[in-house]
Parts: structure tokens; C-alpha cells; sequence
């Protein structure tokens, strides 16, 4: 296996604001991966890292082995669109074409041209002047052109409507397929992620409380309804992640490292949403005196 | 040529709906020997999954020797599933048919309907791998 992004106790710091810290992970290539998590919890500051935009504070990160925005050619394999899809206000969208094609060595301007075409762009129309759904779509097409080997993406569709964000995201995993390329997206929208990412990352108070194969996590993770307290202990290979109970009911979500064969309860799989949600309420049990006095604003 | 659509409510895997789509394509002579399903950059570019999603149906596909892939050029149909039990659909669907016209005639809203059709069909399932 290799790696597109391994940390290692990855920290940032803001003044005082640890907004990430004692992060460790490893991206195989390869993959789309999904980044969720709680507002605030580090995902953009971590995807910064990635990229470049930031310096650690404390920790290391490394994009293909090498230190991210090290040189030019690392540079060039890496594409990212920030959260809020910054584009240069006072050039034309044929001008950020034509920008595109002299600053990246493997620029696709057919690409470029015929996404912009499909999106119904008017080149010579002033970025200023775009709709934020617009905005987003030029600085994807931007991303998309430059060919990178990984494509980080901080929340893509989030300002697109669900046509344009079907659109996006069919047009991402034809790339996806036709050339290899690997993605990171973060985004709070799970039933994309389920869609498009078969890796998952969930970060809660910059800890990555869960990752892997989406497959391989679903195979492992199991809902159990049962009476409440049924009096017997659960069997060792599981792992409670998340117990929700009424009077007479409890609700599991369960990680098991074999087969769960056990007629007191009611065993379901469980979907990535119930996974997800489960992970980000159990990390933020852990966590959440630590972090109470913090407002939610993402960095 | 097929076309796949994806549930993501139904909790069944991805891939393993793409699996039953085919698979249940075969059965009802949708399509056959020598057709070939859509290339994975086709089913990406209308299903917007993961490629590697599909590639994981494909294999889960030839490894039951429904399909073959033929290298450069795509996959292909090479079974035909002659399910000897379609003859006995239509019988089977008056019979539901009557037993669901029965359960509402007993006061039975849709959702009791499937509820009690889910308990039943779980409790007299042979037990599943996964």
C-alpha cells in the first residue's frame, strides 16, 4: 500500500487555540476519502496542512513522502479548493483559464474549456460577478484541469445545488476512474460521501476517531436492539461505540471482530450515516469539557 | 444495455446493489449471453459512485461466473440464468396478491403490511453470511 498523506502528531496553533492537535493518519493512494467531522473539530486546518497552506505547529505531515508545498513539483500534484472556492475577482473566467495553463506543467485546457462550456459559463463574464454556485464550479474546473495525482476539497458542494453537486460529482469520479486520480473531500454531507468515498476518516476534536475501508467498516459494524439490560455481558470481540437506550429498549452500535450470532438481539447492519454519527457522538463525549468554552468557527 | 441506479436508504452495499442489478437483469432476460454492462467510467459518469465500487461488483460478478471481462474492450455477459422458478412468479403474485387484498380488507395500514411481510420473511430466511 502507499500512502498520499501520512501525519504524525500533527498539531496547529493559533496564539493560544490549539485548532489541531496530536493528529495521526495515513491516506493510502488511491482512494476518495471522506473527511467528516464536527464543525471545528480540524478538518480544514487539517487539509491546509496538506496541502501546504499551513505550517505545522508541532508534528509532521507528509504528502507523497515528501513535505506538502516543498517544491514545484510537488506542488503540481497536488490540487485544492478552499472552502470558500477563492477565485480572482477582477480576472474573466477565460483569463483564469489562460492563468491556469502558464502556472501548472500539466494543465488539460480541453478539459477546462469543455467543463466550463457544460457548466454554461460565459468566458468572458468576471469571476466578481459569479454566483457562489458558479464561483465553486470554476475553482473545481480549475482543480480538475490542473491534473493533479490528489485532489484535497474542502466542502466542494456545499454551495451547489443538487443538480450542479450530482453533476460535480459524477464528473469527479470520471476522472477518478480515467486517471488514477486520489481525492480527500471533506464534507457533512453523508449520503455523498456514501455515494462517492470508499475511505472514511471521521475527526473529532482533531482525533481521528475512526478510519479505514468503507466496506471493510460496514462488514464490521453492527446495530443490535434488544430489551433493555438484558443481563448478559456482551461477548469480548465487541466493541460498543454507541449505547442509546429507552425504557424498555437499547440501541447498539457495535464494532465486532467476527461473526455476532446472539438471539437476544436483533442484529441489523448498520449505514454509514448511523457509523458516522455514532463515532462523532462517542468522540465528542470524550472530549467535549475540553472543548465547550470554544465556539464552533472552523479555521 | 443496463442501467444502475443506487439506493443509498436501502442499507445494502453499494456494490452489492450494482451485484443484484445484474444479476437480476440475467434472470428476467433483460439482458444475456454476449451483452456487455457499461464500462466502469460510464457507470461513474451516471451514477456518480466510487469507481472502485463498481470495479468491486464486476469482480464479485466474474467470480460467479456470470460475467468475463475481456481486457481492453469491456465486460461481458456470459451466463444465461434460466430461473426455472419465473414460471411460478405469476402464480406466486395472485397469491400475494389475495393475501394483501385479505390483510387490508383485516384493517392492516401499509406500514403493519411491511412490517409484518419483514418480520416474517427475516424470521423464515435461512440464516445469512453477512
Amino acid at each position: 500500500m502507499s500512502v498520499a498523506v501520512e501525519a504524525h502528531g500533527l498539531g496547529k496553533c493559533y496564539r493560544q487555540r490549539w485548532a489541531l492537535s496530536d493528529c495521526s493518519l495515513t491516506v493510502p493512494t488511491g482512494h476518495v476519502v471522506g473527511l467528516v467531522g464536527p464543525n471545528g473539530a480540524g478538518k480544514t486546518t487539517l487539509l491546509q496542512l496538506a496541502v501546504g497552506l499551513l505550517a505545522p505547529s508541532s508534528g509532521t505531515i507528509e504528502v507523497f513522502g515528501r513535505p506538502p508545498g516543498d517544491d514545484a513539483e510537488i506542488l503540481g500534484r497536488v490540487g485544492f479548493v478552499a472552502q470558500d472556492t477563492p477565485n480572482y475577482s477582477s480576472l474573466s473566467v477565460a483569463d483564469h483559464l489562460t492563468l491556469g495553463a502558464h502556472l501548472n506543467p500539466r494543465w488539460d485546457g480541453d478539459v477546462a474549456r469543455h467543463r466550463i462550456e457544460k457548466i454554461g459559463l460565459e468566458p468572458s463574464q468576471h469571476a466578481g460577478r459569479l454566483s457562489g454556485g458558479e464561483r465553486a464550479q470554476l475553482a473545481l474546473t480549475m482543480a480538475l484541469a490542473k491534473r493533479p495525482d490528489l485532489l484535497i476539497l474542502d466542502e466542494p458542494v456545499a454551495s451547489l445545488d443538487p443538480l450542479a453537486r450530482r453533476e460535480f460529482l459524477q464528473t469527479l469520479m470520471e476522472d477518478v476512474a480515467a486517471h488514477d486520480l486520489g481525492v480527500i473531500l471533506s464534507s457533512h454531507l453523508v449520503a455523498d460521501i456514501e455515494r462517492v468515498c470508499d475511505y472514511l476518516i471521521v475527526l473529532v476534536d482533531s482525533r481521528v476517531q475512526l478510519s479505514g475501508d468503507v466496506d471493510e467498516l460496514l462488514a464490521s459494524h453492527h446495530r443490535l436492539v434488544g430489551p433493555r439490560d438484558p443481563g448478559a455481558p456482551f461477548p469480548a470481540s465487541q466493541e460498543v461505540i454507541d449505547a442509546s437506550h429507552t425504557e424498555r429498549q437499547t440501541t447498539l452500535i457495535v464494532r465486532s471482530h467476527g461473526p455476532v450470532v446472539d438471539s437476544a438481539w436483533m442484529i441489523e447492519p448498520t449505514s454509514l450515516e448511523d457509523l458516522v454519527l455514532a463515532y462523532m457522538a462517542r468522540g465528542s463525549m470524550s472530549h467535549g469539557a475540553a472543548r465547550a468554552s470554544e465556539s464552533g468557527a472552523e479555521t | 444495455m443496463i442501467e444502475f441506479y443506487l439506493d443509498t436508504k436501502s442499507g445494502v452495499a453499494p456494490y452489492l446493489q450494482l451485484v443484484q442489478q445484474v444479476r437480476r437483469a440475467i434472470k428476467l432476460g433483460i439482458i444475456s449471453e454476449g451483452d456487455q454492462l457499461p464500462t466502469i467510467k460510464e457507470v461513474v459518469g451516471t451514477v456518480a459512485i466510487n469507481p472502485n465500487t463498481v470495479a468491486k461488483a464486476y469482480r464479485e460478478l466474474e467470480h460467479e461466473g456470470l460475467v468475463a471481462a475481456r481486457i481492453g474492450i469491456g465486460t461481458f455477459v456470459i451466463k444465461t440464468l434460466n430461473d426455472p422458478s419465473i414460471a411460478e412468479h405469476d402464480r406466486l403474485r395472485v397469491g400475494l396478491e389475495s393475501w394483501l387484498a385479505e390483510a387490508r380488507a383485516a384493517g392492516l395500514d401499509e406500514e403493519s403490511i411491511e412490517a409484518l411481510f419483514r418480520e416474517r420473511f427475516r424470521a423464515s430466511s435461512p440464516i445469512e453470511a453477512r
